[in-house]
Order: structure tokens, then C-alpha cells, then sequence
């Protein structure tokens, strides 16, 4: 027995292995995806999230159901905390819904993949590298897709820095409107405060070949985290400029700052 | 067959028909399966790279219905009494001879050297210029089938690759190293003939990893051997290709000669690190940051099946798209990576 079905027998509880076995994925005869995706690692990775989810983070949603129960979606939010914590508590609030569980892909950053563990563990549960082309077959394939259109720039900033949304890439509107997608924004609160960060140690960020090394604490600090789902947006195909383009992502933008404000508001302290 | 042989054949049909002809349609289906019975000139194919496993699974697979002439630039094989075999330098005139005594209707050319195989300068002699100088003489001496084998590796591993790369994406490898700028340029040849000699009707075939018995290539090493190497951290998404498969692939796309660029895989994928378990073989971690030491370790390691100028390969998914080849050529591969991977973990038994 390898040690991957060694600890799905021990870890994955039938109920969670049931629940996940409803969410069909298009995989090969030994459970891999072509981006990676492997159902037995996400199982055990579901199981062990588990607690860290409900205890650790004590993470409260509002407003899922607003992500449809089939056919693809975007789900963009605001990206924080240095490491993808955000987009995992995303996928296992998704995934733990009790009508219709999904099983939402990943859209990560590009300097993931050149990280090593990381990575590979990351495509294993079901992200993938934020390809405008691996974006594309995968809503052909009628997947939910996490995005955060900010990518470092959003998740490497600095603790001074935090809930202020940095600069938005484009591509997730071009993509939307092409294949006729919605679009669910999110406001994730808590996250800034997991691994705050004081200070970027570019040369030695240069020197590994990532995108920067944080100045923090050795520790991911048990905030709350709530995950405040928005009512979906959609847009029309059009032939756009550019800068008309730019406005419908603003829309967004400002749609998930009012989440972002609405969470702020919700919360008493950042430990609750 | 000779003429005296094919005219007897013919004579005692025909008395055949007359003594059993007891209605007209009988005499006429006796006749129809005499037109049959008219011997057809096999036709005959050139096949480079014949010491290779993959040549000698293609053979089997033509030699009843094709006549054939085995090449290579290695070394000289036996095949059969009914199939003659050369060692030949692609680059040399003698090799034209070849094409004056033989008239050949089709060249398969399977005669890559691998990345992991010799000096990059006769790596790109044999690749390159061997293949030009093919290529012109298949087309002096009209040859309407050809088909060529490339690799998948022309893609480049490169972490912003994405995911079932498909025929039309950019070929990056020559950007990570010169020693794959042969198989790149290898490529970009072969394509250029392909537009500016359509009659040639070039079909380029690239495979994922080609594994399975005899395959000498460096994935095939590292998944038979005890040990292998592995870059810690990374286990990239790989795809492979049961020889017999790949053989079925060639002979397919010879069969039904249609031109063009078919990337040739399954629709299966698996980490690395997971194939190498299935295979029994023993992972050796090797540090993957930075890069540079890696390069200093499998440089100084200087193994065949482990180059240093694959590492990314190893590091990176290179995760390309089959369904045109599927589709164009009805291709559907028959043994899965179980079966695949068993044979290796069964030869260390």
C-alpha cells in the first residue's frame, strides 16, 4: 500500500469521501488531471483542512449560495497573507457546501510552480498555474475558477499595506465575457493578518528567483477569517477597448471592496 | 511472385470456373476473386533508426504488406533474411545510392539521436543535416509519405507552460539549452519542407515519453533502474506512451499519409515521483534551489538518463494535447500506465 492510500484510509472520514466522490472531475485511471489535480491528495488535504478551517481559522461565510450549483464560474477576490491560504478556505467552504459542493480550481500565481513542495502540493488539491489558456479549457470544462486578479501584488504586500486592493489585471473580464461566464466576487477578511509581513527582502527574493522573502514571524496567526460571497456579475460579449474593459474590472474591484468593508464591519477584533 | 506463377494462378482459376460453372453468377464471383488474387507490388519503405526498439516494433508491423530497407547511423542490425540493412551516414553521398537501387514509395524516420545520446555536435550532424539531407533525396527521388518522429521536449519545460500544449504553441526548448536546439531545428526543417514540398506529404509525429520494453531513452533508464534521481520538491505531470503504441501510431500515420504537425500521447497523466513508485524504482533526492547547484551536482553526476540539461524537465509539466492526431488518424491507445508501469516494476522482481 502506498503511503497516499495509506493515509486517505486513515484520514478521510466515509462521509467527506462520499460527499466528494458526487463531484465528478474529468481524471486518468490513477486520479491526475492533466494540470495536476489528484483526487486521493485532495481528499486527504480536505480531511486535514478540516480542522483548520472550522477550529483554527473559524472561518464564517455568507452569501455562498450565490455561486451556481453547476457550469463555470469566476470567483475573484482580494489575495493576502504571503502564502494561498485565502484561495484554499475559498475551495473547502466550496467544497463543504451542503447543496451542490464543487470543487473550485485555482488560478495561481506564476512564480508558484518554481517553488519547490509548494507547487506540486498546490496543483495536486486542484490549483493551476493562472494561464489565460488553462483559464479558458477549464470553463470550456465547466469548472469554478478562484482568481485573484491582484496576484502578488496583492499577496506580497506588506502589513501597512493591508485591505488597500492593489492594481487588477484584466484577463478575468476578457475571459468572462468570452465564454459567457459569471463572475462572483468575494471579500476575504482575516487573511492579511495570518502572516503579516514588515518588510520584503528583495536581493534575497532575487537570489531564490521569487517574487519577494517577508520580514515575519516564523508563525500563520489563528485570525478569523470570513468569506463574504457577492451576487453575481455578468457581462455582456462585446467588442471592447481596452479601457472600456478596464471599467467593467473596476466594477468589480469596487464590488468586492464593499465586501471587504462589509467584513470589516462584521468583525469585532482581528482574533475575535 | 513472378509472372509465370501469377499467369498459373490465373489459368487454373479460370479452368476451375469453367468446370463448376453452373450458374452465371458463380463463374462471376469465381472471376471477381480472381481480380483479387492479381499480385499488388508492395510497396517499399525506407525506416531510419532501425537498431532502435521502436524501428523493430514498426518493422513487425509492415514487414507482410511492405517491402522494407532498415537504416542506421549507429550500428548495423539484423532484422530478417528478407530485409536488408544498412549503417549509414545520412550525411555522406553513398547514402544516395541507397535511393538509386532501392525505389522507395515512403521513408519513416525514426533515426533521432536523443538528447541523451552523444556529443551535441554529432547529435545535430545526424539530427539536422542527416535529416535535410534525407529529406532533399526523398524528394529528388519522389517520395510522396514521409514521416518523421520529434519529441515533445521541443516544447520547453517551463513553468509557465500551460496544460495540453497544443501543436500551434511556440517551440521554446532551444531558449532553455543548446542541447536540444537540434531537435528544434530538426523540427523547423522538417517544416519548411513540409510547406515548400507539400508532395512530400511530411507527417511530424511528437510523442510524449516513449517507454515499454527495449526503449533505451533516458526516461525509459530511469523507471528500470533501482534508483532514481529526482529534483526535491518537483514532480512535475508526465505522460507516456506504451512502445507498442507509439508503433501503432507510426504505422497509422503511414498508412493514411496525411500532412501536418500531431503531437501523439494518452490521455493519462502522473507525477513523476508516483510513476517512478509504481515502477518500484527508489527516489535519490537531489537539492532543486538554486538552480545552479542543481546544475553542479547532475553535471558533476554526469548521468545518461539524468542529464543536466533536461532538469527541467523534471522539474516543470511539458503536457501536450493528442486529440488532433486522435481524431485525424483514429488513434486510440491500447495499454494503460498500470500495465505500463507493471512490466518495469516486474523486471526488478
Amino acid at each position: 500500500m502506498s503511503l497516499k492510500s495509506f493515509l486517505k484510509e486513515v484520514l478521510v472520514p466515509k462521509e467527506l469521501d462520499q460527499q466528494l466522490d458526487k463531484i465528478k472531475k474529468p481524471v486518468g485511471t490513477l486520479g491526475y488531471d492533466p494540470w495536476g489535480f489528484n483526487t486521493d491528495t485532495n481528499k486527504i488535504v480536505l480531511a486535514l483542512f478540516s480542522g483548520i478551517y472550522n477550529k483554527y481559522f473559524r472561518v464564517e461565510t455568507s452569501g455562498i449560495e450565490h455561486v451556481p450549483d453547476t457550469g463555470p464560474v469566476l470567483i475573484v477576490g482580494n489575495h493576502s497573507g504571503q502564502l494561498p491560504i485565502d484561495g484554499t478556505l475559498i475551495a473547502y467552504a466550496l467544497a463543504s457546501r451542503k447543496k451542490a459542493p464543487r470543487l473550485p480550481r485555482a488560478m495561481i500565481e506564476r512564480f508558484f510552480p518554481t517553488v519547490p513542495f509548494v507547487g506540486n502540493f498546490l496543483n495536486q488539491v486542484g490549483a493551476v498555474l493562472g494561464d489565460p489558456i488553462n483559464c479558458a479549457r477549464m470553463l470550456e470544462n465547466g469548472e469554478a475558477i478562484v482568481v485573484f486578479p491582484e496576484g502578488i501584488r496583492g499577496s506580497g504586500k506588506l502589513y501597512k499595506d493591508r485591505y488597500q486592493l492593489q492594481r487588477f489585471g484584466n484577463g478575468f473580464v476578457h475571459l468572462a465575457m468570452k465564454h459567457n461566464t459569471p463572475i462572483v466576487p468575494v471579500g476575504v477578511v482575516g487573511c492579511e493578518e495570518t502572516i503579516p509581513a514588515l518588510a520584503n527582502i528583495k536581493p534575497l527574493a532575487k537570489l531564490l528567483n521569487i517574487p519577494y522573502v517577508p520580514v515575519a514571524l516564523p508563525v500563520i496567526f489563528p485570525a478569523k477569517v470570513r468569506l463574504n460571497f457577492g451576487k453575481p456579475i455578468y457581462f455582456k460579449n462585446e467588442d471592447l477597448t481596452e479601457e472600456q474593459v478596464t471599467r467593467r474590472v473596476e466594477k468589480v474591484k469596487s464590488a468586492i471592496s464593499d465586501l471587504i468593508a462589509k467584513g470589516l464591519n462584521e468583525r469585532q477584533g482581528i482574533f475575535e | 511472385m513472378s509472372t509465370d506463377n501469377v499467369k498459373k494462378i490465373t489459368d487454373a482459376t479460370k479452368n476451375t470456373a469453367k468446370k463448376t460453372a453452373n450458374s452465371k453468377l458463380r463463374v462471376a464471383t469465381t472471376k471477381r476473386s480472381s481480380d483479387r488474387r492479381k499480385p499488388i507490388k508492395k510497396q517499399t519503405v525506407l525506416i531510419t533508426g532501425a537498431a532502435g526498439a521502436l524501428a523493430q516494433q514498426v518493422i513487425n508491423r509492415l514487414r507482410d504488406s511492405h517491402n522494407i530497407v532498415a537504416v542506421d547511423f549507429r550500428k548495423l542490425t539484423y532484422h530478417s533474411d528478407d530485409i536488408p540493412s544498412y549503417k549509414i551516414d545520412f550525411t555522406k553521398r553513398s547514402f544516395e545510392d541507397l535511393f538509386k537501387h532501392y525505389d522507395f514509395d515512403s521513408v519513416i524516420h525514426l533515426g533521432r539521436i536523443s538528447s541523451s545520446e552523444e556529443s551535441r555536435m554529432r547529435r545535430y550532424n545526424a539530427n539536422v543535416l542527416g535529416t535535410q539531407k534525407l529529406l532533399d533525396l526523398s524528394h529528388k527521388y519522389g517520395i510522396s509519405n514521409v514521416i518523421v518522429l520529434s519529441t515533445y521536449h521541443v516544447y520547453g519545460a517551463s513553468p509557465y507552460n500551460p496544460a495540453l500544449i497544443e501543436e500551434t504553441a511556440p517551440l521554446k526548448a532551444a531558449e532553455l539549452t543548446m542541447d536540444l536546439v537540434d531537435s528544434v531545428e530538426l523540427e523547423n526543417l522538417a517544416n519548411i519542407y513540409l510547406w515548400r514540398y507539400p508532395d512530400l506529404n511530411i507527417t511530424i509525429l511528437r510523442p510524449c515519453n516513449i517507454v515499454g520494453p527495449g526503449v533505451r531513452n533516458s526516461m525509459s533508464s530511469l523507471l528500470s533502474s533501482r534508483f532514481a534521481p529526482v529534483l526535491m520538491g518537483f514532480s512535475p505531470i508526465m505522460q507516456f506512451i506504451h512502445i507498442d503504441d507509439m508503433a501503432d501510431a507510426v504505422s497509422l500515420a503511414h498508412k493514411e499519409s496525411r500532412r501536418g504537425v500531431y503531437n501523439v500521447t494518452t490521455n493519462d497523466w502522473i507525477a513523476y515521483q508516483e510513476a517512478l513508485e509504481y515502477c518500484g524504482c527508489t527516489a535519490v533526492p537531489i537539492p532543486s534551489i538554486p538552480p545552479a547547484l542543481t546544475r553542479t551536482i547532475t553535471s558533476f553526476l554526469n548521468l545518461r538518463m539524468f542529464p543536466s540539461y533536461l532538469m527541467n524537465y523534471f522539474k516543470y509539466p511539458v503536457v501536450i494535447n493528442g486529440d488532433n492526431f486522435n481524431k485525424t488518424f483514429g488513434f486510440k491507445p491500447k495499454r494503460p500506465l498500470k500495465e505500463i508501469f507493471r512490466s518495469y516494476q516486474e523486471e526488478k522482481e
